[in-house]
């Protein structure tokens, strides 16, 4: 559990686009992690690199490594499908299987790994749920479809079936943007809580959001058009926040472009 | 103030818009009665041609295997067998089509990549372009005595299965509801087959994906995520199929052998569908209350058909409002 990543110089193309250069980064473990920068300058991909997500999409491939606390997860013995399982992923959009209770989705990465002990999936549910702060608001409805509930509800329903499965690591793309206020609270104080037993990482345009939840902030800019996405610098959130060593950095989170 | 200008102005303009949203929607509407009132045309023929035949019946309609419409004093027709033929011939079909239209779809949106799957979508599309009346030929000619081995195998060793036992046509040929029903689930093929496609292909990225993050592989993304939304389409699509096999005619009537004993509920009988009996006797259609019979056993088609898709729609929907 909580494993660390190590990123060294990664270079992701889409067939022959090079969509981002050399990026090297280190993600602590027990620690929140934000990607921040304005559209298209790579900081989803490269998140999506991390658990491998981005080969879903033809074409897309990868150079450099990715270290899973020493282990690479690009070497050729190593197969997608066992990495996602061990690495989490909160998406933009909430998106619980729409015909499965809610019970069934949180338990669905356990299910795929092939626990059936019914007991045993019970336990992990109430406790993911519980993990997720979800518990109370669905203790009585466990039965019904997990589209039913609100879209608040729904992503910390995602969440919940991330953690099932006890991640090494957690990423969450973008994980409010589609989230009113009141709720996009209550996704921040489930990571400040969820970051004592996991590694995440989490992409974000808020940048409130990446200054309240994260220990360390990685700023990612595009150089112009066509060209690959940067990683242009990445520290403490706080420094970053406060005395970014870099202009484009600075720009960035004032407000002067993005 | 702004809005009070904007708001007086146009009126004329509007006004022209009107006049065409109007026309459309009688054109649209239009149209769309012309469907209905067909429909129910359709259903009022066949009853009043039918009902002077079915009072003077002499045997139970629906209970009878006899067919004997020469005599207009002493009609005696019952669709019996009709209704087996017809019903065992689609239902082996949607049997063998169902699941070969499904791998194929699958294959088409979820393995195969996009640059191929279009041309192999095409070629099966192609196959709905083969008339009918060729299906029929390849059926009997090539189909029927290539199966023959096949049918007798099956007759021999499972005969204890109802299905298998003994028909009433010899095998030899294969002119049987066997050959029949798979020459059928060819042609149903297509259908079934694009309609699955375009449900599959639409399953939303966001579920798709959030399978594969959860650490699906392809296959279990595809129980999760792709069969659960379109098991409606699926279902609807094949009983498209269905309906286009209760009612396929000229295929069956040159596959079919012609029997001498009523039907024994197996695969390797002969006889006639509805579709194949109607279509055999239309040269000899002059005396009103024979013809009455055959319009009869349309009406029967009709009705039965009209059910099918009822039954359809209701499990697309029941589908659809679960997945929401």
């Amino acid at each position: 559990m909580a494993k660390r990543f190590d990123i060294k110089d990664l270079n992701i193309y889409y067939g022959k686009f090079h969509a981002v250069n050399s990026v090297n980064l280190a993600v602590p473990p027990r620690n929140v992690t934000a990607f921040i920068g304005p559209s298209g300058c790579g900081k989803s991909t490269v998140l999506r690199s991390l658990n491998r997500m981005h080969e879903v999409i033809p074409g897309a491939r990868v150079e450099g490594k990715v270290l899973l606390d020493g282990e690479d997860i690009y070497a050729s013995n190593v197969d997608p499908v066992e990495v996602r399982r061990t690495i989490g992923m909160v998406f933009q959009r909430p998106n619980p299987f729409p015909t499965m209770s809610i019970r069934d989705n949180v338990v669905a990465g356990l299910r795929l790994a092939g626990v059936k002990n019914k007991k045993h999936l019970d336990e992990v549910a109430e406790r993911s749920l519980r993990g997720a702060n979800l518990w109370n608001e669905v203790k009585d409805r466990l039965d019904r479809p997990g589209g039913g509930l609100s879209g608040g509800q729904q992503q910390r329903l995602c969440i919940a079936r991330a953690i099932a499965v006890q991640p090494d690591v957690l990423l969450m793309d973008e994980p409010c943007s589609a989230l009113d206020p009141i709720s996009t609270l209550a996704i921040e104080d489930l990571i400040t809580e969820l970051k004592k037993e996991y590694t995440i990482v989490i992409v974000t345009h808020n940048m409130q959001q990446a200054a309240r939840v994260s220990d360390q902030t990685a700023f990612f800019n595009l150089l112009g058009v066509g060209q690959p996405g940067q990683l242009i610098e990445v520290d403490d959130t706080e420094k970053i926040f406060s005395n970014p060593g870099q202009k484009a950095t600075e720009d960035y989170i004032s407000g002067r472009f993005g | 103030m702004a809005e009070e200008v904007t708001g007086s102005s146009p009126p004329a303009k509007s006004n022209g818009r009107r006049r065409g949203d109007g026309v459309f929607r009688s054109m649209t509407t239009g149209s769309s009665l012309v469907i209905v009132v067909s429909i129910g045309l359709i259903g009022l023929f066949l009853l009043i041609q039918a009902v002077p035949s079915l009072n003077a019946n002499n045997i139970n309609f629906f209970t009878s295997p006899e067919w004997a419409t020469g005599e207009v004093g002493n009609l005696r027709f019952g669709i019996r067998d009709l209704l087996v033929v017809t019903v065992l011939s689609s239902l082996l079909a949607l049997a063998i089509a169902m699941p070969l239209a499904m791998g194929i779809a699958l294959f088409l949106t979820h393995y195969l990549q996009p640059k191929l799957a279009r041309p192999f979508a095409y070629v099966i599309d192609l196959l709905a372009a083969v008339p009918s009346i060729v299906f029929g030929l390849w059926g009997a000619k090539v189909l029927g005595p290539a199966l023959e081995p096949v049918a007798t195998f099956l007759n021999e060793n499972l005969a204890w299965v109802p299905l298998f036992s003994d028909g009433n046509v010899s095998l030899s040929g294969g002119g049987n509801i066997f050959t029949a029903g798979i020459v059928l689930s060819i042609m149903i093929l297509p259908i079934i087959t694009a309609v699955s496609r375009e449900v599959f292909r639409q399953t939303p990225v966001m579920q798709i994906e959030g399978a594969l993050a959860l650490g699906a592989t392809r296959w279990e993304m595809i129980r999760t995520t792709v069969l659960p939304f379109g098991r409606s389409g699926y279902i609807a699509g094949s009983m498209l199929g269905l309906g286009r096999a209760l009612g396929e005619t000229v295929a069956v009537l040159i596959i079919l052998r012609s029997a001498t004993s009523s039907s024994t509920f197996s695969f390797f009988d002969g006889g006639y569908t509805f579709a194949s009996k109607i279509a055999s006797a239309a040269p000899e259609f002059s005396e009103p209350l024979s013809t009455g019979a055959y319009i009869a056993a349309g009406l029967v088609l009709f009705v039965f058909t009209f059910a099918v898709n009822a039954l359809a729609r209701y499990v697309a929907g029941r589908g659809k409002a679960k997945a929401s």
